[in-house]
């Protein structure tokens, strides 16, 4: 009995002291789970999540505070990217935030613009050139579709261009082979 | 508009099914031939069984059903299973069998290319569990019966189990050469003596060699017209062959030849028609290979030393657990890659 | 003998492959035939692979055959020219030959009927240096004629990163029903050696070696004959017709044994192809300055008079069916390239470009329409057929499920779309179509993935420029603040002394004489003016007493 006893104890301090040496000698200095997870973020950085840009969210995820769903310009494929990483079930995007769109940019109609900035300020990506009582221009290709220089505009003259489907950006679709009557087509 | 290639130069999977089928009938011929015409009425059964119980669960899934059922994997199923089942057995067993494959290892898997495992095994080894004693009855070959029953007789005892006045079961049936051969292993006899007995014929069991050698004609008839490859057959063969031949040269006492482990039981009609599933089987060359390399020591292991007389169930169904692994590491090498 | 010991053993074979019904004897029966110079030419930008040309005229211009109408941008593009000579009739986005079936820029030219050239400019290529030769070819508009469409110029830079020591000319052709190749190495088996020479000079190479499928008998006589006569040793090797060996690697595999690594370019390990209508193209430009302004194409399917024409680019495609003797009635479909790889054209009036090897009217008993796709029964005859020895179920499974890491991972990109494995698919997958959707999809998100990043950066950089003007605007409020207060310990008492003297010199100025009224009076009215004032002055004090 003595003997048993003995042998489980000194068989649990073995296996704690290789278990401990073995957990600082190899421990692996990976990336933070925020980091992590605002490389599955799209960038857009529009606030849509309710926080001020995609490393807020990031952030907000990693502490518990923010779910998954928040994001609609990553779309389902970012929310189970998300899922994934933290080892969560999928769910589906919260309406409340928004609903995905296809992508646009902004375009500023040079005949009303006043210069005022305003949209260059807001702007998180510093796609907007100009200055004071100078004309101001979106680079497009800068430009990540968040929307947030809409709302700043005194003269309302900033408006969101869908990206048109061109030969340069066209993707091939995926088969639909009907067996049986479809309730939903994959997006066309 | 169709989309390319624009030609196509492929079978059908209800060809590929037919000819599987067509492979079969020399071995229902023969079986015939050997053990009378009960296996007929097994073969009605499960293949009406099949097809219905398909039917009915593909019609619950909302799934096309005319197209699926004429694909005749159904019907191979049951084809297989009702081969594989003692010919006198009960109707019920039959259903039992044929249904618990097509609806449960096969329908609520996904269908057709979605069962991980064999459906007609998984029917065979659910009914050798439940029903033990009557899978063990197996009818005598008619060239040793001591009474022939008539077609309408056998017909008579599948439904009602009733036999004709005067002829007892011990008068129709008698156990197969593998498990004559466990028993009286079991019993402390020699093989070699095993071997005199009237059961026993030049390379198996008498009438059951016969059946056996038409299933390897059907299975060479599916080679040539490349409905499978060379790789499932040659490598369970191969294995059981040099496992029974090993054992047997080192104590042929205990160990039967190699010989008899390829001609008796289900070794031949597995070789061709049931390891060669390609839905539940490895989907690269070495993997098959491996796959049946793998039923055929477990088959000669089971037969050795497990417990029931034929193990190719139970090796079909423990190696198809092993199928995606082994396709996950016998992936061939690409072209342009080292490795 | 080595080449006969080969086909004994299939060593050289690659995996795979299948054996499609050929239908290259219908179009094989008359030689290459002209085309009328049609009404209008439509010419893309986008012919090639890489960058998109500049545009150098505009709608009006009056061009002459031959002449730039877009130059070359960049060092991966090519340059387009007028076929003909005529008007620049507009320059927008017109239907061109594309699966998707969207337009693009398109020059669209009216040929004047007058055919006139421009200056051309032959070099006597052998004396000339290779850089001068290469760099001239970027103004050639020469691009890969096989169907990749990549530029030539890229493909015959000597003393690129690796020297090239076998060149290899495809006359392979595998595909079923196209023959513009075959036609051409029976008819012009003398340029395309020329081309050959062109291309060895060019390059060093110390092997050159024409692959011809042995479908193709005469055309095999034809290059050997020719090859006889040129003044470098051609070899020629006839390789099995076997669907894809005319896919650059898989022949670079059978003609030379060596296996291209995925991740590198057949220079790298020494071997480069071309097509023989490029390398003939390559040779024209030399020897008698003609940039590419034409091709063959085969049209053939439900025609009357299947065929092979010599058509300039930019012809519609009703046109070259319409020389072919018009399709028969049952066609429901066009398509561009062959039935392997080839895909539908959005409509008849789509344009002839660069890339287009063949034309086939389709109909019902051509290409019937296929069956309902089974699901997959996991047969593996895809694997077996596939020519990279892929294993394209997995693929498969990896596309439908959108799963694009393990589709990665089970090397996708290697696949070439070649079409075998949908070919031989028992439950009629179409599985190449799985794996273009997959790459499309998988190419996107890696763009956005840069795009991302991208976006990443400048946000931060941005969050980080607005922190540093706020401290820096903190610095200077702080700098301002402690000056002002600095300012305020002047001394107290001088400023009272000021205050003091400012008061006097204020009263002084009050008590200084101000001008009266009654300076200027004379003196007895200044007198009478003092009396008055005197006995005022007396009342006032009389009433004061009082």
């Amino acid at each position: 009995m003595l003997t048993a006893l003995l042998v489980m104890i000194g068989l649990a301090l073995l296996l704690g002291i290789v278990l401990g040496y073995s957990a600082l000698k190899f421990k692996v200095e990976g990336d933070p789970l925020v980091d992590k997870i605002d490389a599955i973020l799209p960038q857009t950085q529009c606030g849509q999540c309710g926080y001020p840009g995609c490393k807020p969210y990031a952030t907000a995820i990693a502490n518990g505070e923010a779910d998954i769903n928040q994001c609609p310009p990553g779309g389902e494929p970012g929310m189970r990217a998300l899922a994934d990483l933290l080892g969560v079930e999928p769910k589906p995007l919260n309406a409340e935030h928004g609903l995905p769109k296809p992508k646009a940019v902004a375009f500023i109609d040079e005949n009303t613009c006043i210069g005022c900035t305003l949209c260059i300020q807001a702007c998180p990506v510093d796609a907007i050139l100009g200055a004071a009582k100078q004309m101001h221009t979106i680079i497009a290709s800068e430009c990540t579709g968040c929307e947030l220089c809409l709302a700043p505009c005194p003269v309302d003259c900033i408006t969101m261009e869908v990206i048109p489907e061109k030969v340069g950006n066209w993707k091939w679709r995926y088969p639909v082979i009907e067996i049986k009557p479809v309730i939903e087509i994959k997006a066309a | 508009m169709n989309q390319s290639p624009y030609i196509s130069g492929s079978t059908s999977v209800s060809v590929i099914m037919l000819k599987v089928l067509l492979a079969l009938v020399p071995g229902i011929v023969a079986y015939v031939w050997a053990f009378g015409s009960g296996v007929l009425v097994s073969l009605v059964l499960a293949s009406a069984t099949a097809l219905v119980s398909e039917a009915v669960m593909l019609k619950l899934r909302q799934r096309p059903v005319l197209p699926f059922l004429l694909d005749g994997s159904a019907l191979v199923t049951g084809v297989l299973l009702a081969l594989a089942l003692p010919p006198l057995a009960p109707w019920w067993l039959v259903v039992v069998g044929t249904l618990f494959a097509i609806v449960i290892a096969k329908q609520l898997y996904g269908g057709l290319g979605y069962n991980p495992f064999n459906p007609a095994m998984v029917g065979y080894a659910v009914l050798l569990i439940s029903f033990p004693a009557i899978m063990t009855q197996w009818p005598a070959p008619l060239s040793l019966a001591h009474t022939q029953l008539g077609f309408a007789d056998q017909l008579h005892f599948i439904f009602s189990r009733a036999l004709p006045d005067g002829v007892g079961l011990d008068a129709i049936s008698s156990a197969t050469p593998l498990d004559y051969l466990k028993t009286q292993l079991k019993l402390q006899h020699g093989v070699a003596e095993i071997s005199q007995a009237p059961l026993f014929g030049v390379l198996g069991g008498k009438g059951g060699e016969v059946v056996v050698g038409a299933y390897l004609l059907g299975g060479l008839y599916l080679l040539q017209q490349r409905i499978i490859s060379w790789h499932t057959p040659t490598a369970f063969l191969l294995a059981l062959a040099v496992f029974a031949a090993g054992f047997h040269l080192v104590d042929p006492a205990h160990y039967a030849s190699a010989s008899f482990h390829l001609f008796s039981g289900a070794s031949l009609l597995c070789a061709f028609f049931i390891a060669t599933d390609p839905i539940s089987g490895p989907t690269t060359p070495k993997g098959k290979l491996i796959f049946a390399a793998g039923i055929g020591i477990l088959t000669w292991l089971i037969r050795t030393y497990g417990g029931y007389p034929d193990g190719v169930a139970f090796a079909v169904l423990l190696m198809n657990i092993c199928v995606p692994l082994i396709d996950a590491y016998t992936q061939p090498r690409v072209f342009g890659h080292a490795k | 003998m080595i080449s006969s010991l080969r086909k004994l053993t299939g060593l050289l074979k690659f995996h795979g492959g299948v054996h499609p019904p050929e239908h290259k004897l219908e179009s094989t029966v008359t030689p290459i035939r002209a085309i009328a110079m049609p009404a209008t030419l439509v010419l893309p930008l986008r012919q090639h692979v890489g960058n998109l040309p500049k545009i150098r005229v505009q709608a009006g211009d009056h061009v002459l055959k031959g002449q730039l109408l877009a130059e070359a941008e960049g060092s991966v593009s090519a340059a387009v020219h007028a076929p003909a000579s005529g008007v620049v009739v507009s320059i927008e986005e017109q239907l061109i030959p594309h699966p998707s079936g969207l337009p693009d820029i398109c020059i669209t030219l009216q040929p004047d009927g007058e055919d006139r050239w421009i200056e051309r400019k032959p070099v006597s290529w052998r004396e000339t240096d290779r850089q001068v030769l290469v760099a001239s070819l970027r103004e050639s508009g020469v691009v890969g004629m096989g169907g990749a469409a990549f530029p030539t110029q890229i493909k015959l830079r000597p003393n690129g990163k690796s020297s090239v020591h076998t060149l290899i000319i495809n006359g392979a052709e595998c595909e079923p029903y196209i023959t513009c190749d075959d036609l051409l190495m029976r008819e012009r088996a003398d340029e395309i050696v020329k081309g050959i020479e062109v291309a060895q000079y060019l390059l060093g190479a110390e092997r050159c070696i024409v692959g011809v499928e042995d479908n193709k008998p005469e055309a095999v006589v034809a290059m050997r004959e020719a090859a006889g006569r040129s003044a470098i040793r051609i070899e020629v090797e006839v390789v099995p017709t076997l669907y894809p060996s005319g896919d650059a690697r898989r022949l670079i595999h059978i003609v030379t044994g060596i296996e291209v690594p995925s991740d590198k370019r057949s220079t790298d390990v020494g071997v480069q192809v071309f097509n023989v209508a490029t390398i003939t193209a390559v040779y024209r430009y030399f020897e008698f300055g003609e940039p590419a302004l034409s091709r063959i194409v085969t049209v053939t399917g439900n025609v009357r008079q299947p065929g092979n024409f010599e058509v300039p680019f930019g012809t519609s495609v009703s046109q070259l069916l319409e020389a072919a003797g018009g399709s028969l009635p049952g066609t429901n479909d066009l398509v561009m390239g062959g039935p392997m790889m080839g895909f539908s054209l959005p409509s008849p009036d789509v344009p002839v470009t660069k890339a287009t090897n063949c034309i086939i009217a389709g109909a019902p008993d051509l290409f019937p329409a296929p069956p309902p796709a089974m699901p997959c029964i996991r047969c593996a005859r895809c694997a077996d057929a596939c020519p990279v020895s892929l294993q394209p179920q997995d693929l498969y499974w990896f596309s439908k499920s959108d799963n694009f890491e393990k589709a990665r991972d089970y090397k996708l990109f290697d696949c070439i779309e070649c079409g075998c494995c949908s070919y031989v698919c028992p439950s009629h997958i179409p599985l190449v179509q799985y794996y273009r959707y997959a790459k499309s999809e998988i190419l996107a998100a890696d763009k956005a993935k840069e795009a991302a990043n991208l976006a990443r950066e400048r946000n931060d950089f941005r969050l980080a420029r607005i922190e540093r003007e706020k401290q820096e605007r903190a610095a200077k409020h702080a700098a301002k603040a402690g000056g002002a207060k600095a300012e305020a310990g002047v001394d107290d008492d001088a400023k009272k002394a000021a205050i003091a003297a400012a008061m006097v010199r204020a009263q002084a100025q009050k008590s200084e004489v101000v001008p009266q009224n009654t300076t200027g009076l004379p003196v007895a009215a200044k007198n009478e003016i003092a009396a008055i004032d005197a006995r005022r002055g007396d009342v006032q004090e009389e009433k004061q007493e009082n």
